[in-house]
């Protein structure tokens, strides 16, 4: 098996999105979960970079300035502000405890493998392998959001579920187009906004963002 | 397949793995020392430790039995043959083929329960207490360092260890993302079996907390002595293992005496930067709760199966 | 009619029929009461060395078969003794030399009138394993099947007089009878009809569907599965391992399992042949979750026996790994593999057969001598009972899975069997085989825990005052001769067959051979008889000699070499124990204490109980019971179902004769009707 370097280390980098993805499973603290995000974006940007690069791609690049822009540095800063202003430094409660989650998060990667293998097959792309492991990584922010208690790492769950959305574009496709992309990234933007918003809502209602609260607007 | 050299290497490498074990350990508390801004005892005051403890008389509890006092020979037996069949320094041994890395594996469980069993012998509160959460972290650990195994292993379509280095040592350069994942999951198992922090904590001595210096309350004088000593060829006996794996350049492969010296000196160089980055771990993370240990083996284990999974992906 | 020539399997018939007669020889009365423990046992112990002998030296040879005129008109018992019969032949033979030896020296104090039944029973409960082994066809392996569960029902049931017994017993026939109908069932859906007897060679000849192939795989895995303690029908060992006299225990669990994966090698390897990688990776998947949760729930007990059977279940759960695994290769078109697989898993059962008898002749030689079975109330041991101590930790280091003995070569192939996985083509079986041999190496390190937990809480630490004294005197010193050689003869056992892997690695692949038609690769069988060598060295060796002769050459000199450089002073003196004064026996740990890790991390696979005394209860107790879920959430449904039945049948029993024979009427009435 010859790869080139550059298809290694977007290996590498997959591997390294998934392993970020595993890690914010099992964190408790949301601070931590902030810094995960960062780094995941950090490696999708690196990754669509390198892809970029090797296949001469050049509206690739500007996803990844877009991506390095945006999910290092915007929206990690907006999501401190917020736990600043909403005073939710503290650890983060899970439904279930970490140790199950990870055995069904490895479940759900390997299903992910299992159903990725003869869609990679069918990709002409160089970085075709690794669309199990987008899959896997959406699979994983998935179960996150569900098995949290809290608002904030919920909203996590969220974005970086749209980070191995965005790997799987980029894997299977080279990316969508560059207007879809922005329109996208956007769309997250405004997204956290609103979910910013609904914190102070939530919190102002309920005196706090456990979201086993909501369970009361249920009418009976 | 057995000849002149490799029965030298053999001497060679089991010899220095039982003569360098405290120096090693040495180098580590020396490291964290200046980490934490001391001066530090020196690289040879685990030496100075062991001969002065040779020295005294063993204090044994009156109803101690026969496996109480046999236990410190049988940790070192079998230390020592960890450290003589992981190829450190050579490939070309010939009591490596004798045990490949299950087997390995095996010999630590075997000194683990050996000890716990010594630990429970004179029927004390911490020595039970020890013998418990001894073997809590083995069972923890045991798994996840198969699996990390198990990756290497299918690299390299082998599990005897002079096989995987052969094979990592002269494959073309290439990032393996499921060996990045195994090393970092051997690095955790490496923490919690050698009794380092965050698991346990090597320097501490009447703590509830503590593990290893628990089990080994009752010992002293040379029994103490060959303890501790099994325990420094245990650590170097696992980053022995790491370098292996994750680092098998300049080991010499075949009866070849020129590779011996390039590879004492990789392997010197090798040990320096481990012994500073295991001190520099240590140095700035915290000692976990216990009942977190659990989730940081398991999470060992986790990466140790993603490493798999994602080389499977990778070829298929 | 001529005298049979001196074949083997005449001659394994003859000592089936050898313990029988001496089984009934037993009820002969006697005025020397002695006389069953001093002729009848060595007798039958000398019966099963021969036996081994010639199961051993059966191993190689072409099968062979007997006709025996038998059993019902034109029905005769046909034996076949080929490689594979020959192999657990050997196995039976071993564990009964073993337990038969020391019986005896257990039974030492029994009364004349138990002990004669109970050799009765124990002798017919020996012959019947045998004939199931040999028997070649369907009429024969179900007769002596039913007559082994009856004679082991009797045996458990002993001590009939407790209605804890005689629950055991019950439940014990009850699932041993389900696992008898799956079988039956099996072997009719072989058959498939039409007027072939039943013998195994027109089982053998049945073309069957892949459907009704998969019927008669699944009828067969559960009824044996049902006899070996699978997952979730593994509920009557607990109860009936405990209730059994020891030598009995040691023999249902160390062979009579057997028997049952016998069975099922027997029926999927030979009878069904064609087997596909989806039952593989069911077995194997079964066999994962069986070995995980009897450990499991092994580390919850406090009664030694109790625990040592849910021990029997997680090693049936990695033998049915081994299987599992083979028929996943050999389905997935690797049959080398698969011989790997198959020689792992019968390995395995060998040296449980080994280990487990060992360990249960040691928790019979506690008993006997204390008559403690509960974990809590021992301690010190060691002192009172070196040797027994000596066989029993042989017995634990075995279990344990720990080099240089038996149970780490056996767990040692399987996971070579599993590293092999790479070669298949499916891509999720793929990472799965490898995650089921983790599952193996999780429940290979819990079983050391709770072997370390066992050897430390019974004998090593200090006498602890028994809550619960034992009723009726007890001798309290050491196991005696007889019993010591059955021990001895077994811990033997675990270390040659430690050892010297690559010999009985040879002769199981003959085994592999004639079932399967292949066997392990060339330069596996060139090796020699010191090396055991898998596929071929590069990918794996093990040398268990070398590494116990470095162990030992390292211990004698290190303990030299500090005698003669330093010295040899020693001072004994109370505990040190950083210091705390006041240190007593109650403050060691217990068997529950150390068992609590487990608890707090697998928690939700257990029923927890607990009652923690108020703080201002004058008399605090703290009470814990921690209980198996299946019970819950499988037996206790099917009993109220079951309950619920018989409730609604109940209607029909009026009392009255004429109305019982009305219904018998209107039944003729309708069969006519039907069949007509």
């Amino acid at each position: 098996m010859t790869t080139s370097l550059s298809q290694q280390l977007v290996n590498l980098l997959a591997a390294a999105l998934l392993l970020i993805a595993f890690a914010m499973l099992s964190q408790r603290r949301v601070l931590s979960l902030i810094r995960l995000f960062a780094w995941q974006g950090m490696a999708l940007g690196a990754s669509t970079a390198i892809v970029a690069y090797s296949t001469a791609q050049h509206h690739l690049y500007y996803s990844a300035a877009l991506t390095v822009a945006l999910k290092v540095v915007l929206l990690p800063w907006i999501l401190h502000r917020l736990i600043d202003k909403l005073y939710v430094r503290w650890d983060v409660e899970t439904l279930i405890n970490i140790p199950t989650t990870m055995l069904v998060g490895i479940g759900l990667a390997i299903f992910a493998f299992a159903l990725a293998t003869p869609i990679s097959e069918m990709a002409s792309t160089v970085t075709h392998s690794t669309l199990g492991i987008a899959l896997a990584s959406v699979l994983l922010s998935f179960l996150m959001m569900i098995v949290r208690r809290k608002a904030v790492p919920q909203v996590i769950g969220f974005l970086s579920m749209e980070n191995g959305l965005f790997f799987a574009a980029t894997s299977a496709t080279y990316g969508m187009p560059l207007v879809v992309e922005l329109g996208v990234a956007l769309d997250v933007l405004v997204g956290t906004f609103i979910f910013g918003i609904f914190f102070f809502h939530i919190r102002e209602q309920f005196d706090s963002l456990e979201i086993r609260h909501m369970e009361k607007l249920k009418e009976d | 397949m057995i000849d002149a050299a490799g029965i030298a290497f053999q001497i060679v490498q089991s010899v220095l793995a039982v003569l360098i074990g405290p120096l090693y350990v040495g180098w580590v508390n020396q490291c964290r020392a200046w980490l934490q801004n001391r001066s530090g005892p020196g690289l040879l005051q685990p030496y100075y430790m062991l001969a002065r403890l040779f020295h005294k008389e063993p204090v044994i509890a009156e109803h101690a039995s026969p496996l109480f006092r046999a236990t410190p020979y049988v940790l070192f037996g079998c230390m020592w043959l960890a450290g003589g069949i992981v190829p450190a320094l050579a490939t070309d041994l010939p009591f490596a083929p004798a045990a490949d890395i299950i087997a390995l594996v095996g010999v630590f469980a075997l000194a683990r329960v050996f000890l716990s069993l010594a630990a429970l012998d004179i029927g004390t509160s911490f020595g039970g207490l020890g013998a418990r959460r001894e073997m809590m972290v083995g069972f923890l650990a045991e798994p996840a360092m198969l699996m990390t195994l198990f990756t290497a292993a299918f690299i390299s379509n082998s599990t005897a260890l002079t096989t995987i280095v052969e094979t990592l040592a002269h494959r073309e350069f290439a990032i393996y993302p499921s060996l990045a994942f195994a090393a970092v999951a051997f690095l955790m198992v490496l923490l919690a079996e050698n009794a380092r922090v965050p698991v346990d904590n090597p320097a501490t001595h009447l703590e509830l907390t503590m593990i290893h210096e628990a089990m080994i309350l009752e010992y002293s004088g040379r029994h103490l002595a060959l303890i501790e000593w099994a325990s420094a060829i245990k650590l170097f006996a696992y980053t022995a293992i790491g370098i292996a794996l994750f680092a098998p350049w300049g080991i010499a492969e075949g009866s070849n005496w020129s590779a011996l010296p390039v590879a004492l000196v990789a392997l010197a160089a090798k040990l320096v930067l481990a012994g500073a980055g295991l001190a520099a771990l240590e140095t700035v993370s915290a000692k976990f709760r216990l009942f977190r240990a659990p989730e940081f083996l398991s999470t060992a284990f986790l990466l140790a199966v993603l490493g798999m999974l994602i080389h499977f992906l990778g070829r298929g | 009619m001529n005298p049979p020539d001196l074949t083997p399997v005449t001659i394994a018939a003859g000592i089936a029929g050898f313990w029988i007669l001496i089984g009934a020889a037993s009820l002969v009365e006697s005025q020397r009461l002695r006389f069953i423990n001093r002729l009848i046992f060595p007798a039958g112990a000398v019966a099963g060395c021969v036996l081994a002998i010639i199961g051993a030296r059966a191993l190689g040879d072409p099968a062979e078969t007997l006709v025996l005129p038998l059993g019902l008109p034109d029905l005769p018992f046909h034996l076949r003794l080929d490689p594979l019969a020959a192999f657990f032949l050997f196995l039976l033979g071993v564990g009964a030399f073993g337990v038969s030896a020391y019986a005896p020296g257990y039974f030492s104090r029994e009364s004349a009138h138990r002990l004669r039944l109970l050799s009765l029973q124990y002798h017919v409960f020996l012959a019947s394993m045998a004939l199931v082994m040999l028997a070649d066809d369907a009429y024969l392996f179900m007769v002596a099947w039913e007559t082994m569960a009856l004679s082991s029902y009797l045996l458990v049931t002993t001590e009939h007089k407790l209605p804890a017994v005689r629950g055991a017993g019950f439940l014990y026939l009850l699932i041993a009878h389900i696992g008898a109908i799956a079988i039956l069932l099996s072997f009719g859906v072989l058959h498939g009809g039409g007027f072939a007897d039943y013998t195994f060679d027109a089982l053998r000849a049945t073309e069957l569907t892949p459907f009704w192939a998969t019927v008669a795989f699944l009828l067969a895995f559960a009824g044996f599965g049902a006899k070996a303690g699978m997952i979730p029908l593994h509920a009557w060992l607990p109860e009936a391992h405990p209730a059994a006299p020891s030598p009995v225990s040691a023999l249902m669990s160390g062979i009579m399992l057997k028997t049952a994966i016998y069975g099922m090698v027997r029926v999927i390897y030979d009878l069904i042949g064609d087997i596909t990688w989806q039952w593989g990776l069911t077995v194997a998947i079964v066999g994962a979750l069986t070995s995980l949760f009897g450990v499991l729930y092994a580390l919850m007990q406090h009664d030694l026996k109790r625990l040592l059977a849910y021990h029997s279940v997680e090693n049936i759960g990695i033998i049915l790994i081994g299987i599992g695994l083979s028929m996943v290769f050999i389905g997935m078109g690797h049959p080398a593999v698969g011989a790997l697989g198959l020689i792992a898993a019968l390995y395995h059962a060998l040296n449980h057969a080994v280990f487990k008898a060992l360990l249960f002749l040691g928790a019979g030689s506690i008993l006997h001598s204390t008559g403690l079975r509960d974990l809590n109330d021992m301690g010190g041991l060691i002192h009172r009972m070196p040797r027994t101590a000596l066989c029993f930790l042989v017995g634990a280091l075995a279990i344990s899975a720990l080099p240089p003995l038996n149970g780490f070569v056996s767990e040692w192939l399987t996971f070579q069997t599993a590293l092999q996985a790479p070669v298949l083509e499916h891509g999720v079986v793929r990472s799965l085989l490898p995650l089921i041999a983790a599952m193996l190496a999780l429940a290979g390190a819990l079983t050391a825990m709770c072997f370390v937990k066992v050897f430390g809480i019974a004998f090593l630490g200090q006498r602890r005052e028994p809550h619960h004294p034992p009723a009726g005197d007890h001798p309290g010193g050491d196991a005696g001769l007889p019993e010591s050689i059955g021990m001895a003869w077994l811990g033997l056992w675990c270390v040659v067959l430690g050892i010297f892997p690559a010999v009985v690695l040879m002769l199981l692949n003959r085994v592999a051979v004639s079932l399967t038609g292949h066997g392990l690769p060339p330069e596996a069988l060139e090796a020699g008889w010191l090396w055991l060598v898998p596929t071929s060295a590069a990918q794996a060796s093990y040398n268990p000699l070398i590494f116990l002769a470095t162990i030992v050459t390292v211990v004698l000199l290190t303990f030299v070499f500090v005698r003669w450089c330093y010295h040899g002073r020693l001072r004994r003196s109370h505990p040190w124990d950083c210091g705390y004064p006041e240190q007593t026996a109650r403050m060691q740990d217990t068997a529950d204490a150390f068992g609590q890790p487990i608890r707090w991390i697998f928690a939700p696979v257990f029923r927890i109980e607990r009652r923690i005394p108020a703080p201002d209860d004058p008399h605090p107790r703290f009470e814990l019971h921690v209980e198996d879920r299946h019970w819950r959430w499988l037996y206790l449904p099917v009993a109220r179902l079951a309950e619920f039945l018989s409730v609604q049948v109940a209607v029909l029993q009026r009392g009255r004769i004429s109305t019982y024979l009305l219904y018998s009427f209107i039944t003729l009435l309708a069969l006519l009707v039907f069949v007509r």
